[in-house]
Parts: C-alpha cells; structure tokens; sequence
C-alpha cells in the first residue's frame, strides 16, 4: 500500500514535469502543424545552459530558464523564418520538413557531445538534496520545485492562449488562414510568435529536468515518444489535454518502473502512443 | 533491352567484386566496403517508402536490429546456415513492416514517422530486456575462419554483402519501373487523387513498408558477424537511421539510383572521416550535410545533375 500511494505520488509529480517538456511541441505539432522531432534537443540546451551559467555563477536554475526564455524565443522565431522560406512556403514540410528537424536534432546532440563530452552533468540549488515526508509518503524537493514551476507554466501559456487576441490568433491559425488575414493577423507572423514561444519553453523545461537529475547530451531520444505520446493523447494541441496525458503518462512510468523495473519504463511512452494511435487517433480530447 | 543491360551491370560488378577478393590483400578495403555496401542496402531500402511514396521512415535502426538479433538468436540456438538466417529476418523484417504500416498508414504521415520510431524504442527496450541474446551488456559470436572458397571470413561477408545490395538494388528498381511503380508516384505526387482514380493506395504502401522492413532486416543479419559483438546500444545505433534518411536524401529521392549514388558517396567520404578525424566530426558531417541539401537542392545531387544537362540541352 505504501509502495502504491509512493508510485501514484512520484507519478504525478513526474508527469507534471513532462507537461513542461510536452508543452512547447503541443502549440508546434498541435497548433502550428510543424512536427518538431528536434523539440527535446531543444530542452536538452536549455538544460545545459542552466549548467553553465549555475556551474560559473550559482544562480538557481529555475530562475536562468526565465532569464534565457526571451533568447529561445529569438532563436525559435528564426527557425520558423528559415523552416517557412524552405518548406512551407513550397508545400514540401511533409517529407522534407520532418527529415530538416530531424537532422536538426542530430546537429545539436553531436554539437553537444563536442562541446561538454559524453558525462553526466548536473546543477546545485539548496532544495535539490532535501525530501519533505507527509506520513509514509516522501516528496522530493527536486521533484515537487519542477511539478510546481511546469504546473504555473501550463498555466500561464493556457490563460495566454485563451485570453489574448495574439493567443487567439494562434489557436485559429491552423484551422483558418484566411479568416486569421481578415481579421488583420499575419498568419506568418503569428506563427513564428507562436514556435518561438513553443522553443521559449523549452529553455525553462530544460532548468527542470537538470534540476530532476544529471543530463547527458544523448537523453532527448528518450523524451521524442514521451512529448509525442503526450502530445497525442492529449489530442493535438489541447492545452488542459496536454496536462492530463502527461500526468497519466507519468503515472503509468512510475507504476511499471517500481513493480517491473526501471528498465521497461522507456517503452511505456511508446506502447501508449501505438495504442492511442490504433484505437483512438484524435486522442483523449481530440476536436474531431 | 535496358533490363538486359541493367542485369548484364550487376552480374560484371559482382564478378568484380569477387575477383577483388581474390587479388586484393588489403583486409582494410574489404571492412570499408562492408561498411559502405550494408549503409547502400539500408538507404535503397528507405527510399522505397520514402522516396517513392513520400512517409518517412525514422525507424530504421529498428528494422536493422530485427535482422542484427535474429542472426544472434537463431545462432546460439541452432547455428543455422547464413540462407536461412537471412530468409527468417527477411520473414520478420517484413512482418513488423507490415504491421506498423497497417497500424498507422491510414491515418497522416506523419504519424507513420512517430510510430516508427516508436517501434525502435520499444524493441530496444525488448532486447535490452532479453537476456537470452545477452541483454544490455551485449553478446559475443564466434565466426568460423573461413568459408566456401574465400581466404577469410571478412572477403566471405564483402562478396555476401555485395550480392545482397545489388539484389536490393534489382527490387528497388524493379519496384519504380513496374505498374506497382507508378502507383507509388501516385500516391506520393497526391494521395487522395490517386486513391479517386482507383489506386489502391492502401495496398501499394503497404507492399512498399513490407519490402523496406524486410530489406532492412535483411541488411541486419551478417552486422553481427561483422563485428563479432553486438549490444543494444550499436544494433539500434541511431548513426544507422540518421544515415538511411541522409543517403537518399543527399543522392536524390525520386530515382532508384539516387540513394546508390548518396549511399556510395557519403559512405566513402564516412569511411575516411572516421579514420583521418574523428567519429563525432564524421556523424556531423551528415547531419549538416542531410540539413544543407534538404533546404539548398530537396532533389539531391542526382536533380542537380540532371538540371545541369537540361540547361545545357535547351541552350544547345
């Protein structure tokens, strides 16, 4: 019972972390339609500039995502301008687009693997060691500082998109372009808004998951089925549907990884992902 | 007659080669164009389904695993000849090809794409798991000296892979110039048009998954005894799918040859980076170049070509 309540636990505060990591590829998959293989390569960046600038000066991770959040957000809109001029302007993203992020990807963890070599890395901050126990259940610092930063991104990102005329213009973009035009929104513009937003949140998810653990440059394989089986299940795009298949993702990690092993838990995320896609491809709270 | 001509080429290279093993002592050579022939056949492969019918394979390491393990397997049980090795990877390359296209080609591609990549993931977890082909630490296989005719066991598998990627290379093409062919361009040129004039769009692409899976397989099966030690970690290396999709890509995707001509060349130039500079150069140089050619020429050096001389034709 104990072991049950502790997996239920450290599952949900698991997957409230992924909802950060899935987070940005939902506004670029779901909304955007742009299939950013390469989104987890990003996150792993964000992850290693919050050890190079905690490593140099100290200053606490969660704060140097914030702080780097506006450079993503450049970086992210300059993606956009180059992916839009090469493939979507020329109809060609379905082949070509997918095998550009893919290749992206590629670039960053070798560049990475250049950079900082093959070692684990990880950051200091005066909670990361501490536990606080309600009864027999144990919450880990490390891991309820990123589940309470990820829930507030949520947040902040679904509020932004519901409540803003440019976060409106970013939910109808992909559904009408025209529609978007006459009402006075450059549907270009929106769009590079909205990826640079969506890799902006990648440098914050990045200072949660080195806070979680010691990053290595290789990791962001791990996370493609984990964001895309979120991100499906959820059913593309759905901010709220986001939240709730990361948390159950996260669940169904923690249960297989304490009663059949750690070693089994990278093949929940895929196993949920071909199911959804088999039985229910418009996921959990799909629109159509 | 340009079948005769076609076939009357495969036969001389294969001779060629043969005859290479028997006159050439440079052991070197022949690890190289192992190396270069088994990364043809992966890239031949993908461009069955990626070129010809545009779904994007990023699994492909997976399907070469499938092949990799099975020679693992069936080796420690049985100890079977190589033939029945590589029908048996063949069989099951081609199930699981099958499998993931019937799952999933229905819906957008680029659900296909995930879903492929899914499948590696989920294999290399199985296999990691599986301590019967040695789980994560890996398995050693004994290969005997020699066979047939070949002074070493390295020119035997040179002389097996040659054979196998011109037999890849012999589908591939039999597969664009047949009716099968121009249902594929179809499909890749506009899905629902073709599926209106009665292709059937379904079948065709999953006769392309089916192929590829098996081919890919089948490339898999003598790594092992290649490298004599085979883990998770290489079997499902992601080198193996980031080049599959480069090679096509940079040699050009609407043609059967294109991947042959990306395969040989960014095989060659890997070959030699790996040994003047470094493995981490090497494996960016691909990615870099895989990116440069997607965005700078999307028809791959075969395109260009082919540009070049039309320019010269019309102005001639």
């Amino acid at each position: 019972m104990e072991l049950f309540l502790n997996a239920i636990v450290s599952g949900l505060l698991l997957g409230g972390f992924y909802a950060a990591v899935a987070l940005g590829l939902a506004i670029a998959f779901g909304q955007l339609d742009i299939v950013n293989i390469a989104h987890p390569a990003f996150v792993i960046v964000g992850s290693y500039v919050a050890y190079m600038v905690n490593s140099r000066i100290g200053l606490d991770p969660v704060l140097i995502g914030l702080l780097f959040a506006p450079v993503f957000f450049v970086v992210g809109g300059a993606i956009y301008r180059v992916y839009y001029a090469s493939f979507e302007r020329t109809g060609q993203e379905a082949l070509s687009g997918l095998a550009f992020f893919f290749g992206l990807m590629f670039i960053i963890e070798v560049l990475l693997i250049m950079i900082y070599g093959v070692d684990y890395r990880l950051v200091a901050a005066p909670y990361i060691g501490s536990t606080w126990r309600f009864g027999p259940i144990a919450v880990p610092l490390r891991m309820l500082v990123p589940f309470v930063t990820a829930l507030v991104m949520t947040a902040g990102v679904y509020l932004y998109l519901s409540n803003t005329f440019t976060g409106r213009a970013i939910l109808a973009v992909s559904q009408d372009r025209l529609a978007l035009r006459l009402m006075g929104a450059d549907p270009i513009k929106i769009k590079q808004l909205a990826f640079g937003l969506s890799i902006a949140t990648a440098a914050l998810a990045g200072a949660l998951l080195i806070i979680i653990g010691p990053v290595e440059p290789s990791m962001n394989r791990q996370y493609i089925g984990r964001v895309f089986a979120i991100v499906v299940l959820g059913g593309m795009g759905s901010i709220g549907g986001t939240l709730v298949a990361a948390l159950i993702l996260g669940v169904a990690e923690s249960f297989v990884a304490t009663f059949y092993g750690p070693s089994w838990a990278p093949a929940v995320a895929f196993g949920i992902l071909l199911i959804t896609l088999a039985l229910r491809p418009q996921g959990l709270f799909g629109r159509y | 007659m340009r079948d005769i001509v076609f076939w009357m080429a495969v036969a001389l290279i294969f001779l060629l080669g043969v005859l290479a093993t028997k006159t050439y002592d440079n052991e070197f050579f022949f690890f190289a164009g192992y190396a270069v022939l088994q990364a043809t056949i992966m890239a031949v492969a993908w461009n069955i389904l990626g070129g010809f019918t545009g779904y994007v394979n990023f699994g492909s390491a997976g399907f070469f695993a499938i092949g990799a393990y099975t020679s693992v397997a069936l080796h420690k049980a049985l100890e079977p000849s190589m033939l029945v090795l590589l029908l048996v990877a063949a069989l099951l390359g081609g199930l699981v090809g099958l499998g993931t296209g019937y799952l999933t080609l229905r819906l957008r591609g680029v659900y296909f794409a995930i879903a492929t990549l899914a499948m590696a993931i989920v294999f290399e977890t199985f296999v990691t798991n599986w301590q019967y082909v040695g789980g994560a630490t890996g398995a050693y296989i004994l290969t005997p000296e020699t066979v047939l005719f070949f002074d070493s066991y390295i020119e035997f598998l040179f002389a097996l892979m040659l054979f196998l990627a011109l037999g890849a290379v012999a589908i591939a093409r039999h597969l664009q110039i047949s009716r099968i062919g121009k249902g594929l361009a179809a499909v890749r040129d506009d899905e629902i048009a073709a599926e209106c004039t009665g292709v059937p769009t379904l079948r065709l692409k999953l006769v392309s998954t089916t192929t590829m899976g098996a081919l890919m397989a089948v490339a898999g099966v003598p790594y092992p005894f290649f490298v004599t030690y085979v883990d998770p970690l290489s079997a499902f290396n992601l080198v193996i799918a980031v080049n599959a999709i480069a090679m096509p890509m940079i040699g050009g995707t609407a043609i059967w040859y294109g991947p042959v001509v990306g395969a040989l060349l960014l095989g060659s130039i890997q070959e030699i980076a790996t040994v003047t500079i470094s493995s981490e150069v090497n494996v960016l140089i691909v990615g870099v170049l895989l990116v440069t050619f997607i965005m700078v020429a999307p028809q791959g050096i075969v395109g260009l070509i082919r540009d070049c001389w039309r320019r010269r034709h019309k102005r001639g």
